[in-house]
């Protein structure tokens, strides 16, 4: 079992090994960028200097606020008088967690509502697609930006909001793309072979078109998670995101950072916006390259010389 | 199994029969989304800082006593007649809000658009010419961290470079406040108020004000023209006819300039439709970093006071725009190309 497991990861990662020429190093340089801010999620009570909210030292003296990088902090410190470097470290916990759990909670609903509505059709497709394309249609900061504010009512600013308010977004996104793809695979001949043979909806739905469907699932989340970090710190810019006392997060270090521009101050600002720019330039790379590797049509294999075996004896072809 | 093709007349007609329920579903999504929270609008702007007494009046003048289908009713008929409601905290038509800060962004936005489309229409052509060569590479490069970069972050950084360190260029507001209050308002577009007002130096300063915001807009929508103009040239210089072409003995040139590029830029037509949610996106976080008081910095501005009426009043009209650019780019479409319109 676990072998072959192993196997199939191994076959999935196949497409990857075999990338040769620019798709390779983009699909590297994602996988590079993007574990550096996983390992630095992980690591952050380890590998941050100061807590996320600390701004005094372990003697109580509090630290100078808007201080220039120094021995002490290698980034500096803010207008609030915390450490940069460790805001830094610890947003990318916070980042992360979002993302993945608006990026769960959007698969979840998208991609089954996709597969049932593509499948069966009807009144009930035809209704939730106009609902999705209107949601689609609409600037998606304005849309989690609402929903932020009005849940914000409820819940409170926290982690759970900011992932709900983003969900909303990419849900309609998922909705749509999985849901034309099933209308197409609907009518593939295999799909209609099975319906022919007499498989139940569960087993078509199941076996031929979900299987299906699911390849293209790893690009569009990655690329998906790219975008839903910009819309998370837009939303931290905008004041919607993740209080600052809850945790770190990157958009509303930002927001906090603008005024410091005009004072010269440009450590604080600086490297949560690197962060920023860092993460989502992986997780594209990662997402692009995926794209490249995996979709048989882009790919390119490396040409491989070709030795042609030597004729054989002349045979009368009759 | 082709199917006849339609006059662009039909095609039009039914285009427009399809946008009354999209837009009644997005009208509908408004006002309840709206009307979820807690608390009617003016409790939650006002409550606390007024008597009781008046509160109930103000609820009564503005009918949230009403019930919530009767209120439904009202909203989508105020519609209809384009009255997007009065805001509570600071009892302005939203009208007003729409017309005044509006033109602020489509000033913005207008700018914006022109440096996205000079910068991701010509980077995305080269890229897609030079395929995996260096200057490809580079370019998809440039693509990708200006899409990663956040509005507010590549502002923080023009504010800091062109503003602070080298002060060549102002990083706040859309005029000098001397230039502001003496500047006649004709369309509230500065740039066209400067120009029929006819004085030099206030010219100079609004456009020195407009530089880094629209640059800034305009760069993050470059990023995602980029991509998308390259691939399009790639799978334009595959399609049949660049073969036939090059088979007759054209030269590379005119087959690259006269039939790759044009139906390269087909497409991105479209793309450009949806384009416009992440453009009204961006103008939010550019109005807030630059405090252009568009229409964006106004919502923001709303938000933080409870004022569900302006919020309601400002979705609403962003809903208008989404639905009425999303027909106007159908019906280009439709007519660069005949293929749709069937």
């Amino acid at each position: 079992m676990a072998s072959q497991l192993i196997a199939r990861a191994g076959r999935a990662f196949g497409p990857v090994r075999e990338a040769r020429g620019v798709p390779r190093w983009i699909v590297w340089a994602g996988i590079v960028l993007t574990m550096l801010f996983v390992v630095m999620a992980l690591t952050a009570p380890w590998i941050s200097p100061y807590a996320f909210d600390q701004y005094q030292d372990a003697s109580g003296q509090r630290f100078v606020k808007q201080q220039a990088p120094s021995s002490a902090h290698w980034f500096g410190t803010n207008v609030q008088s915390t450490d940069v470097m460790s805001r830094v470290i610890w947003g990318a916990r916070t980042e992360l967690k979002v993302v993945l759990f608006a990026v769960v909670v959007s698969l979840l609903v998208g991609l089954p509502l996709g597969l049932l509505s593509g499948y069966f059709g009807g009144p009930v497709d035809r209704v939730l697609v106009l609902i999705m394309d209107a949601l689609f249609a609409f600037p998606y900061l304005l849309l989690a930006i609402v929903i932020a504010f009005l849940l914000s009512d409820k819940f409170g600013s926290g982690v759970a909001t900011a992932a709900f308010a983003i969900s909303a977004v990419y849900i309609p996104q998922y909705f749509r793309v999985v849901r034309n793809h099933v209308v197409s695979l609907r009518e593939e001949s295999y799909v209609e072979a099975a319906r022919a043979l007499g498989a139940r909806p569960r087993t078509v739905i199941g076996r031929y078109v979900f299987q299906n469907v699911v390849q293209s699932v790893p690009v569009i989340a990655t690329l998906n998670a790219a975008d839903a970090i910009l819309t998370l710190a837009a939303l931290g810019f905008l004041g919607y995101g993740i209080q600052p006392t809850d945790a770190a997060e990157w958009g509303y270090d930002s927001s906090r950072a603008l005024s410091d521009a005009g004072a010269g101050i440009w450590w604080t600002g600086l490297f949560p916006g690197m962060a920023i720019v860092l993460l989502v330039t992986g997780l594209t790379l990662l997402g692009e390259g995926l794209n490249d590797v995996l979709n048989p049509v882009l790919r390119r294999r490396k040409m491989e010389p070709v030795t042609l075996p030597p004729r054989a004896p002349q045979e009368d072809q009759g | 199994m082709a199917k006849p093709t339609t006059s662009l007349r039909t095609y039009a007609l039914t285009r427009l029969a399809l946008v009354l329920p999209m837009l009644w579903i997005l009208l509908t999504l408004v006002f309840f989304m709206m009307r979820v929270a807690p608390g009617d609008p003016v409790t939650a702007a006002l409550g606390g800082r007024l008597p009781e007494k008046e509160l109930q009046d103000r609820r009564h003048a503005a009918g949230y006593d009403k019930p919530l289908i009767v209120q439904y009713v009202d909203y989508l008929g105020d519609v209809a007649r384009l009255n997007f409601g009065t805001t509570i905290t600071d009892d302005r038509p939203v009208t007003d809000v729409i017309i005044e800060n509006g033109s602020a962004t489509l000033e913005l936005t207008f700018w914006a658009m022109v440096v996205a489309l000079s910068v991701g229409i010509g980077l995305g052509l080269v890229a897609g010419r030079l395929r995996d060569s260096g200057a490809d590479v580079s370019i998809r490069m440039f693509g990708i961290v200006v899409y990663a970069m956040p509005a507010f972050f590549l502002g923080f950084l023009a504010q800091l470079l062109f503003g602070e360190r080298l002060g060549w260029l102002p990083t706040s507001g859309r005029a000098s406040p001397e230039v502001q209050f003496l500047l006649p308002t004709h369309t509230h577009l500065y740039l066209i108020d400067a120009i029929i007002y006819g004085d030099w130096a206030t010219f100079k300063d609004v456009v020195l004000h407009l530089i880094l915001p629209a640059t800034t807009l305009g760069l993050i929508i470059a990023g995602v023209l980029i991509r998308l103009v390259r691939v399009n040239v790639l799978q334009t210089m595959k399609g049949d006819y660049i073969e036939a072409a090059r088979a007759r003995g054209i030269d590379e040139k005119s087959v690259v300039y006269r039939h790759a590029f044009k139906n390269a830029l087909v497409p991105v037509v479209t793309v450009l439709g949806l384009q416009v949610a992440l453009l009204m996106s961006g103008a939010v976080l550019t109005e807030t970093t630059f405090n252009w008081p568009g229409i964006g910095f106004e919502l923001v501005r709303y938000l933080n006071n409870r004022d569900y009426i302006a919020v309601q009043g400002i979705i609403t009209f962003f809903a208008l725009i989404v639905i009425f650019i999303s027909v106007l780019i159908d019906f280009v479409n439709a007519w660069i190309d005949p293929r749709v319109r069937y």
